[in-house]
């Protein structure tokens, strides 16, 4: 009787054993469904990819195409040297100049702004300040650098804008200062911050060695950390200015549209961001002079800014010093 | 031989530690510099608020009146807007950088990619205007709806996504995938169900930075042609919207015509800045809790 059990039992386990390689064959013979999946998931990321570079290509075809129908109605040369921009009318004209400069005026402002206070930010984070300190301040930091331009546009012209008037009396209403001062607070953040990334890296060894000399703090920041981590400080440089150009609401809001050919920071300036801005909410019919030139300022926008990108990065690459 | 003269040492000592400690101080003038002008900034938006935010301001449409204009449209906007960003570029990124991370073999192709999405990330969000302008808005001939800007914004907040879902796809211990392998699953499989559970805190603090860069996003939109009429509140992805920021745009400029304009455009901006800080303090919390140290 008990044998018998046992001969039961010992069957019944047999049946309830798992035969793993059996299953492994039959899962291999049923599964064309997923290997199907496994060759065909690559294929779907790599298109989802390529969108990113197709993105790229969009907007360098589109900004190219229409670019050279602008510069079939308007020479290259008339458009680079001439410094009078009058877009709208029967005697419509297309210089670039007075974008040029208002960008480059304006940018030059923000950099004088954000330099030197980025700068000294990021030397106080990384050789003075304290652990605790830092890990207070640089978050603060972060949120000066996540406001929407928007805001800082409305800043500019509702807060720093009268400001000044109070302090300039020939200040125009819109004037190009204002918001060359708010596009260098807007830019002291990241100045700050990858500057103090840059004098981190930079190992401490070399501070002591400088301190054991009997140099000053100072002295160990300005002569030892600032020229070793230069590379990094001078990307973060070309990266606010690359910033600086592309800013638009900023420049859109507090300096007007005014088109003069002028050096005149107290008076208000058009950048490219801002020409932009203004065609297009004016709705200019496609195909027209105007609707082309909105492509051709773009471009140049796009050009500029991508050759400080590209600087950035190759400062940042070829003058890294290891350590 | 002496080499080192110790009076003359001790005589210029003084003015070196005089100008460690002036650096010292200016360095941390500096610093609060910029803390400073975010306090006056914040009180500035909020004093010019008051009065003017309250409950019918949120749920008013917009009107030429000052005193009964609201912002239910830019909000509904907004948040229809969010609605196309937000998978769009999810997904766009998170298979870049699955591909980026996982599948490309390192090499040339990888590395165009990646440079590519570096540079785009530097291309001023203007020109994505002028993209969506031109792709979305007339060649396509969606007209300025939120699918159109939802599609210019997704692409312009994309290399956000996948900078963030790369950082947390690397995080993954290679340990996790070779026991996913070693247990006889595939490539997809240790994928699906090993790498991304562990990275998706990593990958959802990127989405939900890259969303609210796309909040306070104006310039793009503006370019596409949203205007400053009144228009009916948007009922789906097919309809003319408006947002936050480009209602404090219109704003701002028509306050030099209408003065009470700015209090509304500071409204608005306080509203858009909680949205934000709310965003951003979920996103630091999901890094914070859920972020697993391997």
């Amino acid at each position: 009787m008990k044998g018998v059990f046992i001969l039961a039992k010992a069957v019944a386990e047999e049946k309830n054993k798992l035969n793993v390689r059996k299953m492994i064959e039959e899962k291999k013979n049923s599964a064309s469904l997923g290997n199907f999946t496994e060759k065909f998931i690559p294929g779907t990321l790599f298109a989802i990819a390529a969108i990113s570079v197709l993105t790229t290509i969009g907007i360098v075809v589109t900004l190219l195409s229409e670019t050279i129908m602008f510069f079939r109605e308007v020479p290259f040369l008339d458009f680079f040297t001439g410094t009078k921009l009058k877009p709208l009318g029967e005697d419509a004209v297309f210089g670039v100049l007075p974008l040029l400069t208002g960008t480059i005026i304006s940018s030059a402002i923000a950099m004088l702004v954000a330099i030197p206070i980025g700068v000294m930010t990021a030397v106080f984070l990384s050789e003075y300040a304290s652990e605790k300190l830092r890990r207070t301040v640089k978050p603060l930091l972060e949120i000066l650098a996540g406001i929407p331009t928007i805001v800082y546009g409305f800043f500019a012209f509702t807060f720093v804008t009268p400001l000044l008037r109070s302090i300039i009396p020939g200040l125009e209403p819109t004037n190009i200062l204002s918001p060359g001062i708010v596009m260098g607070i807007m830019i002291i953040p990241m100045v700050a911050s990858l500057s103090e990334d840059a004098m981190s890296a930079v190992p401490n060894s070399m501070r002591e060695g400088a301190l054991a000399l009997g140099a000053t703090k100072l002295e160990v920041a300005w002569k030892v950390v600032v020229p070793a981590a230069i590379s990094g400080i001078i990307a973060s440089f070309v990266l606010g200015i690359s910033r600086a150009i592309g800013e638009t609401m900023i420049v859109t809001i507090a300096s007007g549209s005014s088109k003069n050919f002028t050096f005149d920071i107290t008076q208000s300036m058009q950048t490219m961001t801002a020409y932009i801005v203004e065609v297009t909410g004016g709705e200019a019919a496609a195909g027209t002079t105007l609707y082309y030139s909105l492509y051709a300022v773009a471009m140049t926008l796009f050009v500029f800014t991508l050759i400080m990108n590209l600087v950035a990065q190759y400062i940042s690459r070829k003058f890294r010093e290891e350590y | 031989m002496k080499y080192v003269d110790a009076q003359q040492v001790q005589k210029k000592m003084a003015s070196r530690l005089l100008a460690n400690n002036v650096a010292k101080g200016l360095f941390l003038l500096a610093t609060l510099f910029g803390l400073v002008v975010l306090v006056i900034l914040i009180y500035r938006v909020v004093a010019q608020s008051i009065g003017w935010l309250d409950a019918d301001f949120l749920m008013n449409k917009l009107s030429t009146a000052p005193e009964r204009a609201g912002i239910m449209g830019a909000i509904m906007g907004t948040l229809w807007l969010m609605l196309v960003v937000a998978p769009v570029t999810m997904i766009l990124g998170v298979g870049t950088a699955i591909y980026l991370e996982e599948y490309a073999k390192k090499g040339k192709l990888q590395s165009f990619i990646q440079t590519n999405i570096s540079n785009l990330a530097g291309v001023p969000s203007v020109v994505f205007g002028i993209l969506g302008l031109t792709v979305f808005v007339r060649a396509l001939d969606l007209g300025s709806v939120v699918l159109a800007g939802g599609l210019t914004m997704a692409l312009l907040v994309l290399p956000v996504v996948v900078v963030a879902s790369q950082e947390a796809i690397r995080a993954v211990p290679q340990f996790l995938r070779e026991a996913s392998y070693g247990m006889g699953a595939t490539k997809w499989q240790t994928i699906k169900n090993v790498v991304l559970p562990a990275s998706i805190p990593g990958i959802l603090t990127g989405v939900i930075l890259a969303l609210s860069r796309a909040i306070g996003e104006t310039a793009p939109l503006v370019v596409i042609g949203i205007p400053a009429l009144l228009i009916p509140l948007p009922e789906g992805i097919l309809d003319r919207f408006t947002i936050l920021p480009v209602q404090i745009y219109y704003w701002t400029i028509d306050s030099a015509l209408v003065a009470e304009y700015a209090n509304l455009a500071a409204a608005t901006i306080v509203v858009l800045l909680i949205v934000l800080f709310l965003m951003n303090s979920i996103a630091i919390i999901i890094r914070n809790k859920f972020q697993k140290r391997y």
